[in-house]
């Protein structure tokens, strides 16, 4: 199962080697990771995307809540929360083919954020789902490059101390 | 107030009450070594090697109940800690250890005798630090210290550049300590658990406790006893557990696991309900877990979440520090009197005592463990190497207190046991210590007799000397058709020579009946003393359950 897993950690260096460290000593691939400071220049917040055993992921939690510099984590339930990543691609673009990919991008809610005269670079945000689509879209054109963030990922409302909106593995 | 890095360090040794630092000097620590020179209240203890710094430290720690403390440089000077780390580590020891590192410029460039000691040892570690200014020095390790000896207690690194031990800055001392925000430490356990946890256990008609490490930890040895004999359960202690439940006591049915005894194993496979304590149901204690305690419910007390449920499917998983849990118990669980279960364990313990066979003129290494117990009235601290004498020592000595058996349980580190002696003698002055050991092991950490020499301790050392590697070859001649690839180290030095040549004293015993003379002439002698006992090449530690195999499937020999 794909889970969705928030850290809250002390903006030290070496965190983050010590949080990704976890999943890589247990053979645990993780598919995207976001980290960005938050309201306090103190704290940062890690997105964590990751696939996999639920029991060994129950184990990687704890451990990760074991951290010293960690402060908190919650692995968000499905549907309640909003999530968001961002990508950047680079379009093989004969002037030709410009309108048709605008209209495609237009469609996306993506923004154009370079012209050149045999590319172009388009911004999309969104769900993974929706970068996705637009990928699919534009690979007939040709993507000469790609670029893209992690998730990052909010609770809905004002929940965040609510744990019907997180998987419980406090014992 | 102006200050130099190296004199914060001291400083900071001070306020937290550190008398006994166990290293080795190096290049970019020399600045923090000339400090030390005047700091006549800090005993520095100078190791032949950091790896022993680190077991010392370790074995000093589990002696005293306190942080122990070691200090290295930079480059190898640190690597050569890292399997003492991670002993204690494995172990939940509290450990301070401190590295040199080259200075700030430097770091990342192949620096001579750089080493990423913080990323080294990231695994290995409750957490790690490097200190990158001057200004930080006193709060980082008053922090270290404090996450070192809470909660699950274990080692925490700090790693020193030169240069900030050089800088001299105007310094203030912090007024409050620094902690870290995300740091819990689990106390007492919620009440609602703790009555579901009574109520398992009220309807209980076949318990069985299984207390480890955490009790010695926690201190939790008297309400241990208080709550076994409130509801009479019979009581298996692990290795790392042996002394938090009084070895004399009728409840004891002694260690569980591939060489425990026949009772514990089986008293798991008979239950009805396992009462874990500060254990954490490791491989070599379930045997395959597909056969362990089948018939019980599982109750789990554990400091850390993150132990619970790791091997095994938990019924209730308590999360609080075992001796505040076991006084929220012994105020809710009612007096259980013996009954029928009581009997059946009390037959196993009388038909199923632990033996060794007896072969005239040769002496029998669970004979000299015994005869050490004996002379020692069982008061003795006992560390031990890793492999067969780390089985009899734990089999044979009767640990009625805490705190007397030191050993490497987790990691499994031969070499541990002298230098772990070392440290528990200098953490303990009157006790009378013994490393038992066996004659591959010592020859880990032998060079440590200039050690204990110069530090005129009176350890003892009783090595059980089969000129085998032992428990592997043991292994080898019940699995491997008695291939003995690797095993045999005929090939050794005479001990007690050597002994001698370091200026400790050595006593070569080769027959049974001197055995006892030689262990009270080494406690009379007040100086360090290596007894090389000549025994039985082929003997086996037994009871074995057969790694794959469950607990029921035990071989008595």
């Amino acid at each position: 199962m794909k889970h969705t897993i928030s850290v809250i950690v002390e903006n030290k260096f070496g965190v983050l080697a010590r949080v990704s460290g976890l999943f890589s000593s247990r053979g645990y691939n993780i598919e995207s990771l976001a980290v960005g400071m938050t309201q306090d220049p103190k704290i940062s917040r890690m997105t964590i995307m990751v696939k996999g055993d639920d029991r060994i992921l129950e184990q990687v939690i704890k451990q990760l809540s074991k951290l010293i510099d960690v402060i908190e984590v919650k692995d968000f339930k499905q549907g309640s929360y909003v999530g968001s990543e961002l990508a950047l691609l680079k379009i093989s673009c004969a002037s030709k083919n410009r309108t048709e990919i605008m209209e495609i991008a237009n469609v996306f809610q993506a923004k154009i954020v370079d012209i050149g005269h045999e590319s172009i670079i388009i911004q999309i945000t969104g769900s993974g789902e929706k970068v996705d689509a637009l990928v699919q879209l534009l690979e007939p054109f040709g993507i000469l490059e790609m670029a893209s963030t992690g998730m990052v990922a909010m609770l809905r409302g004002l929940t965040e101390r609510n744990n019907e909106n997180v998987h419980e593995y406090e014992t | 107030m102006k200050l130099s890095g190296a004199d914060i360090f001291i400083e900071c040794l001070r306020k937290e009450k550190v008398t006994t630092l166990f290293g080795y000097p190096g290049g970019v620590v020399i600045p923090i070594f000339d400090k030390l020179y005047d700091a006549h209240d800090i005993h520095f203890v100078l190791t032949r090697h950091e790896q022993a710094a680190a077991h010392a430290a370790d074995g000093y720690a589990r002696a005293t109940g306190k942080t122990g403390v070691c200090l290295a440089t930079s480059g190898p000077g640190s690597t050569n800690l890292v399997t003492g780390i991670a002993t204690a580590y494995m172990d939940s020891i509290p450990l301070v250890a401190f590295t040199g590192q080259v200075p700030m410029s430097l770091i990342g460039t192949d620096a001579f005798q750089e080493a990423d000691i913080t990323g080294i040892t990231r695994p290995i570690t409750k957490h790690n630090f490097l200190i990158s200014d001057t200004s930080k020095m006193a709060d980082i390790i008053c922090e270290a210290f404090y996450i070192a000896s809470t909660g699950r207690p274990g080692p925490v690194v700090v790693d020193i550049p030169k240069d900030v031990s050089t800088t001299t800055i105007d310094f203030t001392w912090p007024e409050k300590p620094n902690r870290p925000i995300g740091y819990k430490v689990p106390h007492e356990a919620d009440a609602k658990i703790i009555k579901k946890t009574a109520d398992a256990i009220n309807a209980s008609e076949k318990p069985l406790i299984y207390a480890g490490g955490g009790i010695i930890i926690s201190g939790a040895h008297e309400e241990l006893l208080k709550f076994a004999e409130r509801i009479s359960s019979p009581v298996t202690t692990t290795l790392m557990g042996l002394g938090g439940f009084p070895a004399d006591n009728p409840l004891w049915v002694g260690m569980p696991g591939m060489h425990g005894t026949y009772t514990a194993n089986m008293a798991f496979s008979e239950c009805d309900l396992v009462i874990a304590i500060g254990s954490r149901f490791d491989d070599r204690v379930t045997g395959n877990i597909n056969g362990f305690a089948t018939k019980a419910q599982i109750i789990h007390i554990d400091m850390d979440p993150a132990a619970i449920a790791k091997n095994v499917e938990v019924d209730i998983p308590v999360v609080g520090d075992a001796k505040a849990v076991l006084n929220q118990l012994l105020a809710v669980v009612k007096e259980r009197k013996p009954n029928g279960w009581n009997t059946y364990i009390e037959e196993m313990k009388n038909s199923h005592p632990l033996t060794y066979g007896d072969k005239p003129g040769v002496i029998k290494p669970q004979y000299v463990v015994e005869q050490i117990y004996e002379v020692t009235r069982g008061d003795a601290i006992i560390t031990t190497e890793v492999g067969q004498n780390q089985m009899w020592a734990a089999l044979y000595y009767k640990f009625n207190k805490p705190r007397r058996f030191i050993s490497s349980g987790g990691l499994g580190t031969m070499g541990y046991g002298f230098p772990a002696a070392i440290g528990a003698q200098i953490g303990q002055p009157d006790a009378t210590v013994f490393d038992i050991a066996g004659d591959g092991s010592f020859q880990m950490n032998i060079q440590e007799l200039a050690t204990a020499v110069e530090q005129k301790i009176p350890v003892n050392v009783a090595i059980l000397n089969n000129r085998f590697l032992g428990m592997v070859r043991q292994w080898q001649e019940l699995f491997f058709n008695k291939r003995y690839s690797g095993t045999n180290i005929e090939c050794q030095p005479d001990f007690a020579k050597v002994a001698e040549a370091y200026g400790a004293c050595g006593i070569r015993v080769e027959n049974p009946a001197d055995v006892t003379d030689a262990i009270k002439e080494a406690i009379s002698i007040r100086r360090p003393v290596v007894l090389d006992f000549i025994v039985d090449r082929e003997e086996n530690v037994w009871p074995m359950v057969a790694p794959g195999a469950a607990l029921y499937d035990i071989m008595e020999g």
